[in-house]
């Protein structure tokens, strides 16, 4: 993996008409990194990577790839790959056909044609369903042939634009890992979209977290996970309790908060996974309002002078009923330090 | 009347109004006497013979079937495009244009006949058959948007995308993965502009000249003149000939689906 950039996006704006989906964007992806862009709905993930792909016309921006700048690049002669979410493979053409469809356009044909799709079906276990119209087979599979598909196009990059969502859980869990040993394989850059931070977090070398047509943050899955740089981030990969620092102090419902540790000056907000609250001792005082046991650990809900806080604790530890009144501290060095409070 | 028997009486009298006249005319065109007449009187093939042996009929014929063929195949030609940008481009005036092309159907066509010979046949000495070729294709048009509309709006659109990232330009997107898969609704199409255009007679009616007739208008004229049975049994000919290919349809492509 080189460090130079090998696809890189610059203030790149996508509008439709009027409403601005993406702006600004500056991005820069090494070669045969596998990147994951996650956000909600509506922030601008699919938007890009049409833009990417080349379907979608920037406003303003460049993007270029491996050296050249493809911003006037058509689509059919950018050598970037797409997985659409619904797979669009051709209903009227066999899976042999559908794979075959690029390659053909290519120029290629016998033994040389069938033994590179014979290899990209291969690579995606459905040798045997070659035969079979996309119809036939089951949503996996006709993620599988989508993938094959674009595979054997060997593209500079891949871009899947929620590969897994329409999949159930175990299938799921199989294709992240389909997805991975093919991406080790053949090295071949990728970015996927998703909604589900766990996907990113075991998936991706880094992720581009967006919100709002911008990014929000971009790092390493560590970095998302432990240090997110802002109060939108905090929330997506868990943290639950999340306080913007005011004049030097936590702001909470009713007033600003002291805390013992001094807070540190360069943050705008503090943010806490319920794990990381301490219960049963501490400076604080709240009322459990709710418990939660899950198997290995057991959540309270506490009304507290912050306003509700969230702490989470081994099942091994006593239980606590609602109404009990129960010690709390917030250890300012657990907490993650946000950049930015939106 | 007991309220259960009610609409099945009136289901079967719908019914037997449809297709009644069908079987008078069946029965018609066998008979054995010299005028057009229910019941036949005795049996014979003789007029169905007959049909064969008319010449104008053979022309006429011909006339017809090369206006439904063009006339279709035009519709098809232009209406094909034109409903691709209907349903894949977010057009300006798009719901007008919807609603001008579906004119012909609203409009009768013994005024679009009227029109086309009183403004272009008479003023400019307008070829006729080329009027009558530009009124069945006008006639046509809207079925064929109808139906070739209806299965490019169940196709995804995102197949052409797919195929142009695999390395097809636009237009190769629209030849290789449209086309196969609108097939049928093409052909429904076809079939449906067919029996439209060949049944056609207000249109047809201002529009005929020398050796230049429609089959429907040929047999009004024949009919005003000879009033034997073939009239019958060419028109029970035509009547198999329509249900021949709509049953086909109906077996191969699920017609139904389209109309
Ligand atoms: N064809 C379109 N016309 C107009 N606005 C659009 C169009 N497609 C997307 N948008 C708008 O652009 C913004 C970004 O959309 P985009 O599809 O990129 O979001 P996304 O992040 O992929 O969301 P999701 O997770 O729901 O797929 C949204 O506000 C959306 O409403
Ligand atoms: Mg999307």
């Amino acid at each position: 993996m080189s460090n130079t950039a090998f696809l890189s996006l610059e203030k790149l704006t996508l509008a439709y008409g009027d409403t601005v989906a993406v702006k600004d964007l500056d991005l820069s992806i090494r070669q045969g990194e596998l990147v994951a862009f996650l956000g909600p709905s509506g922030c601008g993930k699919t938007t890009t990577m049409r833009s990417i792909a080349g379907l979608l016309r920037p406003q303003s921006g460049r993007i270029s790839l491996d050296g050249a700048d493809i911003t006037r690049v058509a689509a059919n002669k950018r050598s970037v790959g797409l997985v659409f979410q619904s797979y669009a493979l051709f209903p009227h053409l066999t899976v042999f056909e559908n794979v075959a469809f690029g390659l053909r356009l290519k120029g290629l044909s016998g033994t040389e044609l069938e033994s590179r799709v014979d290899a990209g079906l291969k690579s995606v276990g459905l040798t045997s369903f070659a035969a079979r119209k996309p119809a036939e087979l089951s949503g996996g599979q006709q993620q599988r042939v989508a993938l094959a598909r674009s595979m054997v196009m060997e593209p500079k990059v891949l871009l899947l634009d929620e590969p897994l969502s329409n999949l159930d859980a175990r299938l799921r869990l199989e294709m992240r890992a389909e997805l991975q040993r093919v991406q080790k394989e053949t090295g071949v850059t990728m970015i996927f979209v998703t909604h589900d931070q766990g996907e990113a977090l075991s998936l991706a070398d880094r992720i581009v977290v967006m919100l709002n047509g911008a990014i929000e943050q971009i790092g390493t899955p560590e970095d998302i996970y432990n240090r997110p740089a802002s109060a939108f981030v905090a929330d997506f990969v868990g943290f639950e309790n999340i306080f913007a620092i005011e004049n030097g102090r936590l702001r909470a419902g009713n007033g600003p908060i002291e805390l013992a540790m001094p807070l540190p000056h360069d943050a705008a907000g503090l943010a806490w996974r319920p794990r990381m609250v301490t219960l049963g001792s501490g400076p604080f005082q709240g009322t459990v309002r709710g418990a939660a046991f899950s198997g290995s650990t057991r959540e309270y809900l506490l009304d507290t002078p912050l306003g509700a806080l969230k702490a989470e604790v081994d099942a091994a530890a006593p239980a606590h009923s609602a109404g009990t009144t129960l010690a709390f501290d917030l250890p300012v060095e657990k907490a993650a330090k946000l950049e930015r409070f939106n | 009347m007991n309220s259960r028997l009610f609409p099945v009486v009136v289901l079967f009298l719908v019914t037997a109004f449809l297709i009644g006249p069908f079987f008078i005319i069946v029965a018609a065109s066998v008979s054995g006497g010299e005028t057009l007449a229910f019941p036949p009187q005795g049996l014979s093939l003789k007029w169905v013979a007959k049909v064969f042996q008319v010449e104008s009929f053979r022309e006429s014929f011909a006339m017809s079937m090369l206006l439904a063929i063009g006339g279709t195949g035009a519709a098809l030609v232009l209406g094909i495009p034109a409903s691709y940008a209907l349903s894949r481009y977010r057009l300006p005036f798009g719901e007008t244009i919807r609603t001008v092309v579906a004119l012909p159907i609203i409009v009768p066509g013994i005024i679009v006949g009227l029109a086309l010979l009183r403004y272009l046949v008479v003023p400019f000495r307008f070829n006729i058959t080329l009027a009558l070729f530009l009124a069945h294709t006008a006639l046509v048009l809207p079925y064929a948007v109808r139906v070739v509309s209806a299965s490019l709006n169940n196709l995804r659109s995102d197949i052409e995308e797919a195929a142009v990232l695999l390395g097809s330009s636009r237009a190769g997107a629209f030849f290789r993965v449209v086309m196969p898969n609108i097939r049928s609704g093409i052909l429904a199409a076809f079939i449906l502009g067919f029996v439209t255009s060949f049944n056609q007679v207000p249109v047809s009616l201002f529009l005929s000249g020398p050796g230049v007739r429609t089959l429907p208008i040929d047999m009004l004229s024949y009919m005003e003149i000879t009033y034997d049975p073939s009239v019958a049994a060419l028109s029970a000919l035509l009547a198999f000939m329509s249900i021949g290919i709509v049953f086909i349809a109906e077996r191969f492509l699920g017609f139904s689906r389209y109309v």
